[in-house]
């Protein structure tokens, strides 16, 4: 086991230490990239560019300039360049927003997605089974971004049940919370769930065929207990690793699109902020907090798989 | 209780079609037939697919004829705004964009069929070229993936060594790479800048990223299977046999993963469509005055509440496209890989 | 001692698929009774696993259709409901899988899949139902039952795996044991000892024994009396006497003639039936075997009945038109039993 933590972490640093690179490198291939003129504005002279530019560091080589972003990063003092806000403490403050966001989306869509795909392993070719394709379908072929102005449309506008943007946060009104995040909860998850469904249906099917499902039903279990004790607990590895990089990915940030259309002051906003004025730092950021998460969930979907199935040893 | 009348457990009747008593002492054995045509015969009884793949070559030539339409028909481009313009509606001359700044809603006639934007612009024919441009990026996107992406898998699957050490660790960071978040840096850096001699707007900067990006989602299951197949007996024989490596690669391997690309085929361009509406939203993909679905979306996002036919019909362009492609793949999947049990009246 | 424990009539069943109706059983009629051991013979394909998977149940699906009735102490199983079944199945009658690797849960603990059977009909404490697990390991003979019941099925040998098998099958005492295939996938020094296990523990608990195997020599180490299936119909019927020294039918000739014998020199070529099983799809008119029955005559067409056709054996039934001196006459060639003259002669 330990071995297991001490190679998962040993990958993570070294996927932490390549994603930064990556990122850093991306900027610095554009060759109108000035981020000295980003920062002084506009309306700024050459020399106060010069100024800045000495200040912030943009005139050393790359390496160094890299060397330095990097200390900056990890002693928690890197400053963005757009509005000269605490890249850290602005990621401190906005991930209780992005995780009210991703978290409760990622129970419902799971817990959706199991009940559905059962039902329809347990019903193949009939109406729901059928009902629940097409939802798949439909659901991996809409992107988010029009998904929520629908939502919003429909649910904000022309009938308006609920809020159309913002957040209020969890501490000073619980009720006013969840009231905003519905629609964002819904966008989020109804993508998820048509898809997630299907695999596990896949997935259920296939186990379904096993021999020892036979032997379970010559036992003389009920089609219930056979399907849960046996077919579904054996069906659930494929969407749990589905599961352990989309849960990442959002965390880190992938739901920056949402997030923009409900105007929720979330990691993702932030970052897409950043991206659209080529402000480094932020990206930077953010890129290594969502490999961080994808590592330690994939090490967590490891770990869940060897309870699940006790031929697989964790070697890491 | 015979086999052959309705049975009340639920078959509606069961029509038996066994071959008739013939003369062939043995009975007749089904014609054996192969995967691929076999394949064939289970896609073309699926009238679902068959009927998206129609609606699907309906879009595309809809929206590659958006020249024509542009020329003949609206007689106005894309991009030319008319603010002052006007347009006869029913007999009655009217403003294209009202005093006040309203522009027309649609008059279902020649011009302005889809009403215009603020600038006057018509939306039917940005529409077509929106389309034309996103399934072109699309297009461009997945060709690039798929090329690259079977060589990658072929050769670090196959040759495993220095090929091998160097595409997988590559494929895995880009692959662990939130897709957006790649996407939109390199789409906003690219954009502004361009790569080399291609300029920042050109239409191929987000084909290019869409395919670098979605490389290791063919490349990584390729180079599983490729994995796989080089310990099967076959292999081995051919080597036997005196065939080099390459011919190897190109007549014994190619063949068996050549239905894994078939089925990656539809998805990837669906998933390259897609990006390209993601990244084009957020402005990190087509760059003005190109026009592309998505950004159509993002444009009429602002007039959601007013006019939210500016950003729905793109959308349910974009969408019924995608679903096309995406059912169709369905059913390709299906040909090829039938697992669903399903209810078969003999 | 003579109670007909179970009654199979006219038992049909066939399976909807793409290629049209499949007849994989066609109107087989047994019976079974307290304390024997019936063994249904055939290669693979002629229906006799499909039989006894019917009798629990284990083959219904939307795509299958039923015909007949099998009935267990006056009860049908064919027409029974599912709650019906699951009450009879493990209970009243248990099988015992030819895979045990594959037919054992991989990621449950032994002792657990035996105590999950007892808990499914007994309302028991896990404590006890593990103690009487436990017991019945032992009584199978697996050593150090306390501490390998904690283990699981892959930490077991494959003879092992088998033993938990039948007591997972033997623990509520059932009336009807099946054991399908139970040795093919075994070593045959293992092989024998189970054939032991199944023999004493049935003969213990007075339990009827249906045994499918392709094995005659299976048969003739266990059975009391033997079926033998071909093409989804039962061909010849008996006591394992009559079947071995008296065999009626072209087939079962082709059958015991294809063993090879240690009390003679070893043949040239291994006699083997020419041709292959007929298609279940387009069953050929008459009798099933004749496009590959050297002795087949016109009559064959019209297919044989199964009925007992030696006056001094009324439980020897077959379905062969060739009178029983011809039979006699021609089922050896050159002192050995066999199908025809090339098949002998070698």
């Amino acid at each position: 086991m330990s071995r297991f933590i001490a190679r998962r972490a040993f990958s993570a640093i070294l996927l932490l230490f390549a994603t930064s690179v990556v990122v850093f490198g991306i900027f610095e291939v554009i060759p109108s990239y000035n981020p000295a003129r980003a920062i002084a504005g506009r309306n700024a002279t050459p020399t106060t560019v010069a100024q800045v530019s000495e200040k912030f560091g943009f005139d050393k080589p790359i390496y160094v300039q890299y060397g330095n972003t990097m200390k900056l990063i990890f002693t928690g003092q890197i400053i963005d360049y757009s509005d000269n806000l605490n890249v850290v403490q602005q990621f401190g403050q906005r991930f209780p927003v992005t995780a009210s966001l991703v978290v409760p989306a990622a129970i419902l869509w799971m817990v959706v997605a199991i009940v559905l795909g059962s039902l329809s392993a347990l019903r193949p070719g009939r109406l729901m089974d059928r009902g629940l394709m097409v939802a798949a379908i439909v659901g991996v072929s809409i992107p988010v971004f029009l998904l929520a102005a629908v939502l919003l449309y429909l649910f904000a506008f022309k009938l308006p049940w609920f809020p159309n943007t913002g957040y209020t946060q969890f501490g000073s009104n619980p009720a006013q919370w969840a009231y905003h995040l519905i629609l964002p909860w819904i966008a989020i998850a109804a993508l998820s769930i048509g898809f997630y469904s299907r695999v596990l249906r896949s997935s259920a099917l296939d186990v379904a065929n096993q021999d020892f499902v036979r032997t379970a039903r010559a036992k003389g279990l009920s089609e219930r207990q056979v399907f849960v004790r046996h077919v579904l607990r054996n069906s659930l590895m494929p969407i749990v690793t589905l599961f352990g990089l989309d849960f990442a990915a959002l965390l880190g940030g992938a739901a920056l699109v949402t997030e923009t259309v409900f105007n929720l002051p979330g990691i993702g906003q932030y970052e897409a902020q950043a991206i659209g004025n080529l402000d480094v730092p932020p990206i930077m950021v953010g890129a290594m907090f969502t490999a961080f998460f994808v590592v330690l969930f994939s090490a967590l979907s490891d770990v869940v798989y060897a309870l699940l199935d006790p031929r697989i040893r964790l070697t890491g | 209780m015979a086999l052959d009348s309705a049975d009340d457990r639920g078959a509606a009747g069961v029509v038996v079609t066994v071959a008739p008593r013939d003369s062939m002492a043995e009975g007749r054995q089904p014609p054996a037939i192969g995967p691929w045509r076999l394949a064939g015969r289970r896609l073309r009884r699926n009238k679902v697919a068959l009927f998206f793949l129609a609606l699907f070559v309906v879009l595309v030539v809809m929206c590659l004829l958006a020249p024509v339409y542009a020329d003949h028909i609206a007689n106005i481009g894309p991009n030319t705004n008319n603010v002052t313009g006007t347009v006869i509606v029913d007999g009655k001359q009217q403003n294209v964009v009202s005093l006040t700044g309203v522009p027309i809603g649609p008059t279902w006639g020649a011009h302005y069929l889809l009403g215009a934007d603020t600038n006057g612009r018509d939306l039917a024919v940005r529409l077509l070229y929106g389309g034309r441009t996103s399934l072109l990026i699309g297009s461009i996107a997945t060709v690039i993936i798929i090329v690259l992406g079977t060589l990658a898998g072929l050769l670090s699957g196959y040759f495993r060594g220095a090929a091998d050490f160097i595409l997988r660790p590559v494929m895995e960071l880009i692959w662990s790479f939130p897709v957006v978040i790649l996407g939109v840096a390199l789409g906003t850096a690219l954009a502004i800048g361009g790569i080399g001699p291609v300029k920042g707007n050109s239409l191929y900067i987000p084909a290019f990223i869409i395919g670098v990006v979605y490389i290791p989602y063919l490349g990584k299951p390729i180079r599983g299977e490729v994995l796989r197949l080089r310990h099967q007996d076959y292999i081995d024989a051919a080597r036997v046999q005196g065939m080099g490596n390459w011919r190897i690669l190109f007549s014994e391997v190619m063949p068996n993963v050549a239905s894994t690309i078939i089925v990656f085929i539809p998805l990837i361009l669906a998933y390259s469509i897609l990006l390209e509406a993601y990244l084009s939203f957020l402005g990190a993909g087509v760059q003005a005055p190109n026009a592309s679905w998505g950004t159509l979306i993002s444009d009429g996002l602002n007039y959601l509440q007013t006019t939210p036919t500016y950003s729905l019909i793109p959308g349910a362009m974009l969408v019924l496209t995608v679903l096309s492609i995406n059912i169709v793949g369905d059913g390709i999947r299906d040909a090829l890989d039938p697992r669903a049990q399903v209810r078969v009246r003999t | 001692m003579d109670e007909q424990l179970l009654e199979v009539q006219d038992l049909e069943v066939a399976f909807a698929t793409e290629d049209g109706l499949v007849r994989a059983v066609s109107g087989v009629s047994f019976t079974v009774s307290r304390g024997e051991v019936v063994a249904i013979v055939g290669e693979s394909g002629s229906g006799k696993s499909v039989t006894v998977m019917t009798l629990m149940g284990l083959t219904r699906s939307p795509n299958s259709r039923f015909a007949g009735t099998a009935r267990l102490r006056g009860e049908d199983l064919v027409s029974a409901s599912e709650e019906q079944l699951e009450d009879i199945r493990g209970k009243e009658i248990a099988m015992i899988f030819q895979d045990p690797i594959s037919s054992l849960s991989p990621v449950q603990r032994v002792g657990a899949q035996i105590v999950e059977q007892i808990r499914a009909h007994e309302n028991i404490s896990k404590a006890a139902a593990l103690d009487r697990a436990i017991e019945l390991m032992g009584r199978v003979g697996i050593p150090n039952a306390r501490e390998r019941a904690r283990a699981y099925p892959h930490e077991f040998s494959g003879g092992m795996r088998q033993r938990v098998m039948i007591a997972m099958a033997l623990s509520l005492s059932p009336s009807v044991l099946i054991a399908d295939e139970p040795t093919t996938a075994l070593d045959v020094t293992i092989q024998a000892q189970i054939l032991d296990e199944i023999r004493q523990l049935s003969a213990e608990s007075d339990a009827g024994v249906i045994f499918v195997t392709h094995d005659l020599g299976v048969v003739a180490d266990i059975a009391d009396r033997v079926l033998v299936m071909y093409a989804g119909r039962l061909v010849e019927q008996g006591t394992v006497d009559e079947i071995f020294y008296d065999p009626q039918h072209p087939y079962t000739w082709g059958l015991l003639g294809s063993v090879t014998r240690v009390d003679r020199d070893p043949p040239r070529r291994l006699p083997a039936i020419p041709g292959q099983p007929p298609s279940l799809v387009a069953t050929p008119e008459g009798c099933a075997f004749r496009p590959r029955c050297p002795h087949a005559f016109d009559r064959c067409r019209e297919l044989p009945p199964l009925a007992p056709r030696l006056p001094e054996a009324p439980g020897h039934l077959d379905r062969c038109w060739l009178a029983p001196s011809d039979k006699r006459a021609r089922r050896e060639v050159a002192g050995r039993i066999g199908l025809s003259e090339e098949a002998a002669a070698s």
